[in-house]
């Protein structure tokens, strides 16, 4: 089922929660709203359960306007943060209530019910534990309880708020393939909501970011790692640093230092580099480099983490570098970064300019693709 | 027995570095056993000296029985009232918004503040023949002071905080996205009351109910006014005690006690196992 | 490099407004479901709450302002007021150390039997008031050992002021005990812990740290303990002899003067106890409302 979002907006007494907000879901996409708390990513995901109404703007299943549907037509699965399993309920009768409460016309008989929640327990790989109570569970299993509660009604979209949000770093990866294996089993329409760009980046078939009630960017995990279009993007998803810089002629400078970076068509004037810290390469000093002098250096996991002060307004950057890299014991480090992004430095949000557009980038991936191999 | 209470404690409580347990726990036991618990071993060993023969021809003798009757029904009919009643003041005081809200739900103590006898003559002169609602009520034949409708009334009063204040916590702790979840699942609003949120609050409902019930059939001060008090139509069993003590017939007195006693603990024992029960079950107390 | 969906897409149906349709919340009723239900629980309320209060105040006015205090200025009446104060000056201190006690060793310490002892403690409210008092008539009554000898040895204790004070403590004795009890649990032993740590003496650890922290749920537990002294009708009328003015209290007096159908007077002694009702529960109420999170929300009665 497809499910498109069409300039929706939605205030909570005077504060806007979402504005004009648009999307398209795919039928059978799994799909990760990914941001920071108060960006809207759960009032979208009620707003598409029915849950809330929308202040301005209509949602689409297929062809059909559901604007209008009310939470109980709109035949939706919805899996909340903390499961909200009926406590006084067992495990089938949890996942056959969706079932239970269907008009006589079209309810299954009792022993169907039965045999239909076993299946599904089946699927969730919890089978034999049908006469259990929830307080008898373990966080995961009732997630995955919540879960066959809700792929019982044959739902048209499969909706999940942070779905693994109350469970412990283990649970929660071993939930997070099995989460995705039971989507490509079954083929519904998945919309998750998490603040956690692992599990977007790792599980869905695309993520949507968003920030502060707007969609910032939508698309595959690659898509808005390696181009963010906007700062909030590059800052949110995975590492970043940032350095401002000024604009003359189509050259990057660093306060009076010309740092080896060309851009076309941006016009001259202050702008924002971002770049990736472990995405630099270390150069010789002397010109086209940025330079800077080693305040602090540490060890984080399988590389070193080195932080600069950079130029006469000492701007901090970090970097990364190899664990066993010989520069990362001088007191003084010139690099540059092999992949970066342009954008304004005030306001704007849209990219000047960026590595991969120009030809320096090409020359970089190649680059990049070597010391792979090698 | 309670000295072998004191005494386990002392020997097999977890090490503290709090101090005062040997000056606290002694000073509550032996408070507890000098004002509650003497007296009341004084009610078994009196029952046990009247001996079997005696107590039986007391507990059976016809006006007991009425009097036990009418007091374990009357109480029954309003617990029952007051379940249905008390839970959808627990439910409006939670869910809906209304101005007065806070005072309304100050007010549903009253009855544990005002004392039971003057409750009882405000109750008997509001629901007299020619009292404020007796004489709406009295063009209908419907008789209600001075009748077994009236001991219902009064202890209606007295048991609906019980109710209320009992469901009331589970009902504000409940989670709106149990019942998202079952919207989404397809239930209607009223399955959604229905068959999750009425069973969810059944187990509080049933202590509510307990608690009602067990102070119901104790009540005295506010029954014997509005009551009548006609032995064997009227008249409840806490009043055959008191009428049995001013005939100095500490026997009939003592019996009627003891089986009440017994079904007091009884009550209090089941709503334990209601708690227990719930808690094992659902993982949560009424 | 693709274009996103969001920027690109079509917009065939031009963003309208939602719905003139009326939307309900999945988690909530239709107004006039509302209506209705918020009209039976209030017309409940009033009939069987706030009529009776109302009542008191009417009945006792009926014959007007000097009738009311003529009934109240009466010698009998005064007498009873002092001896209800005095009973309730008696019975509530003693609860209190009681119940500050009993809270102290069950709360802050674990050891067997404890589930027992505050199931006993529990034991007042689960007995017929009249029980309460027919216990202490069975234990000093003419017969019993301990009866005879006290009056061998000139001690009054039933219908006098002994007993309605015994049968005062028994009704009230859980009162204060049950509100600190799960608070102080709530609050476990860190604090104090910390405070013999830094060198406190037993005796300073519950005055300047346990005491501030229970010291609105204890007033809760006084007033409510208080007002049941106060207003206790069951237990004290069986041990008092109803002797005027020597063993009546406000109770009893109410019952005498309305089993004499001296209706304004009752209802004007009436007013008094009613007016000690409302000022607990405007005075619980605030507690409930300002310190809530200081008294323990568990137990409401």
């Amino acid at each position: 089922m497809d499910v498109s979002i069409r300039s929706v907006s939605k205030e909570f007494d005077g504060y806007p929660a979402l504005h004009d907000v648009s999307l398209d879901i795919r039928s059978g996409e799994l799909i990760a709203l990914l941001g920071p708390s108060g960006s809207g990513k759960t009032t979208l995901l009620r707003l598409i359960a029915g849950l809330e109404r929308p202040t301005a703007g209509a949602i689409f299943f297929g062809d059909e306007d559901a604007s209008h549907r009310t939470v109980q037509e709109r035949n939706v699965g919805f899996v909340f943060q903390h499961y909200a399993l009926f406590r006084h309920m067992t495990v089938a009768e949890n996942i056959g209530f969706g079932l239970k409460v269907r008009p006589a016309a079209n309810r299954p008989s009792k022993r169907e019910i039965r045999r239909r929640a076993s299946e599904l327990l089946d699927l969730v790989q919890l089978s034999g534990l049908e006469d259990r109570y929830p307080s008898q569970l373990s966080g995961g299993q009732r997630q995955r309880v919540a879960l066959a509660r809700a792929l019982a009604i044959e739902p048209r979209v499969l909706l999940l708020d942070e779905p693994f949000g109350a469970l412990d770093a283990q649970v929660r990866r071993e939930l997070r393939r099995w989460l995705r294996e039971i989507h490509d089993r079954t083929g519904h329409t998945t919309v998750f909501v998490t603040h956690d760009q692992e599990e977007a980046l790792e599980l869905a078939d695309r993520v949507v970011v968003m920030s502060r009630g707007r969609i910032e960017q939508v698309g595959s995990a690659d898509d808005v790692y390696d181009r963010p279009n906007s700062p909030f993007v590059f800052g949110f998803i995975g590492d970043s640093s940032v350095l401002p810089v000024r604009v003359e002629n189509g050259k990057l400078w660093l306060q009076d230092r010309f740092i080896g970076i060309e851009v076309r068509d941006v016009p001259d004037g202050p702008a924002s580099l971002y770049f990736r810290p472990h995405d630099v390469e270390l150069l010789d000093g002397g010109g086209g480099c940025i330079a800077g002098t080693v305040t602090a250096s540490r060890r984080v996991a399988g590389t070193r983490r080195v932080e600069l002060e950079v130029g006469g307004a000492r701007e901090r950057v970090e970097i990364e570098l190899p664990v066993d890299h010989p520069e990362a014991a001088n007191s003084r480090i010139s690099f540059r970064p092999r992949r970066w992004k342009l954008f304004p430095a005030s306001g704007g949000t849209a990219a000047l300019s960026a590595t991969d557009d120009g030809s320096a980038g090409k020359a970089d991936e190649a680059e990049l693709m070597l010391a792979a191999s090698l | 027995m309670t000295t072998l209470v004191a005494a386990q404690g002392w020997h097999f409580r977890k090490p503290s570095v709090i101090p005062g347990f040997g000056l606290t726990l002694g000073f509550t036991v032996a408070y507890l056993t000098l004002i509650i618990l003497i007296p009341l071993s004084g009610v078994a060993w009196r029952s046990m000296e009247l001996g079997w023969a005696e107590f039986w021809a007391i507990a059976t003798d016809e006006r007991t029985v009425r009097a036990l009757r009418i007091s374990f029904g009357a109480s029954l009919i309003a617990a029952m009232v007051n379940v249905v009643f008390g839970t959808l003041v627990a439910w409006v005081l939670v869910r809906y918004r209304f101005p007065g809200r806070r005072i309304v739900d100050a007010a549903v103590d009253l009855p544990f503040a005002l004392p039971t006898a003057v409750a009882g003559i405000s109750l008997a002169s509001i629901y007299a023949p020619n009292g404020w609602v007796g004489q709406l009520l009295a063009p209908l034949g419907i008789k209600v002071a001075f009748t077994p409708l009236g001991i219902v009334i009064a202890l209606i009063f007295i048991g609906l905080p019980f109710v209320v204040r009992t469901v009331q916590p589970l009902l504000e702790d409940m989670d709106r996205e149990v019942e998202e979840a079952a919207a989404t699942l397809g239930a209607s609003r009223f399955q959604t009351i229905c068959r999750v949120i009425l069973p969810g609050i059944a187990p509080a409902v049933l202590t509510g109910f307990a608690l009602a019930f067990a102070r119901a059939v104790g009540e005295y001060g506010s029954v014997i006014f509005i009551a009548g008090n006609i032995p064997y139509v009227s008249e409840i069993a806490p009043l055959l005690i008191v009428i049995r003590l001013e005939e100095f017939n500490y026997a009939g007195a003592t019996a009627i006690a003891a089986i009440m006693l017994v079904i007091s603990f009884a009550m209090l024992f089941a709503i334990n196992l209601i708690q227990a029960w719930s808690r094992r079950r659902f993982g949560y107390v009424g | 490099m693709s274009v996103d969906t969001l920027t690109g897409m079509p917009r065939p149906a031009a963003a309208r407004p939602a719905a003139a349709h009326s939307f309900r919340r999945p988690t909530t009723e239709g107004p006039l479901a509302k209506a209705i239900l918020i009209t039976i629980a209030l017309g409940f309320l009033a009939l069987f709450l706030v009529l009776p209060l109302i009542a008191v105040f009417i009945e006792a006015f009926r014959k007007g302002a000097g009738e009311f205090l003529a009934a109240l200025g009466e010698p009998d009446t005064l007498a009873a007021i002092r001896l209800t104060l005095t009973v309730a000056a008696i019975a509530v201190p003693l609860n209190l150390v009681f119940g500050v006690a009993a809270a102290w060793a069950i709360a802050k310490f674990e050891f067997k039997g404890k589930a027992f002892l505050t199931t006993l403690i529990d034991l007042p409210f689960s007995v017929s008031p009249v029980i309460s008092g027919l216990v202490y008539v069975l234990l000093f009554g003419t017969g019993s050992v301990l009866g005879t000898w006290l009056k061998a040895h000139g001690i009054e204790i039933l219908f006098a002021v002994p007993g309605i004070v015994l049968a005062t403590v028994f009704v009230t004795f859980p009162f204060v005990a049950r509100e600190l009890i799960p608070l102080m649990q709530d609050q476990g032993t860190g604090d104090e812990e910390a405070a013999l740590s830094l060198g406190a003496s037993g005796w300073q650890t519950f005055r300047y740290v346990t005491l501030p922290n229970i010291k609105w749920g204890l007033l809760y537990g006084v007033l409510l303990c208080n007002a049941r002294a106060m207003g206790e009708f069951g237990a004290v009328s069986v041990v008092s002899g109803h002797i005027r003015g020597l063993t009546n209290t406000m109770p009893l007096h109410v019952e005498i003067l309305y089993n004499e159908y001296n209706f304004v007077a009752a209802f004007a002694v009436s007013t008094l106890l009613a007016s000690l009702a409302l000022v607990t529960l405007v005075f619980k109420s605030f507690l409930e409302y300002r310190y809530g999170d200081e008294i323990a929300a568990t137990a409401k009665h």
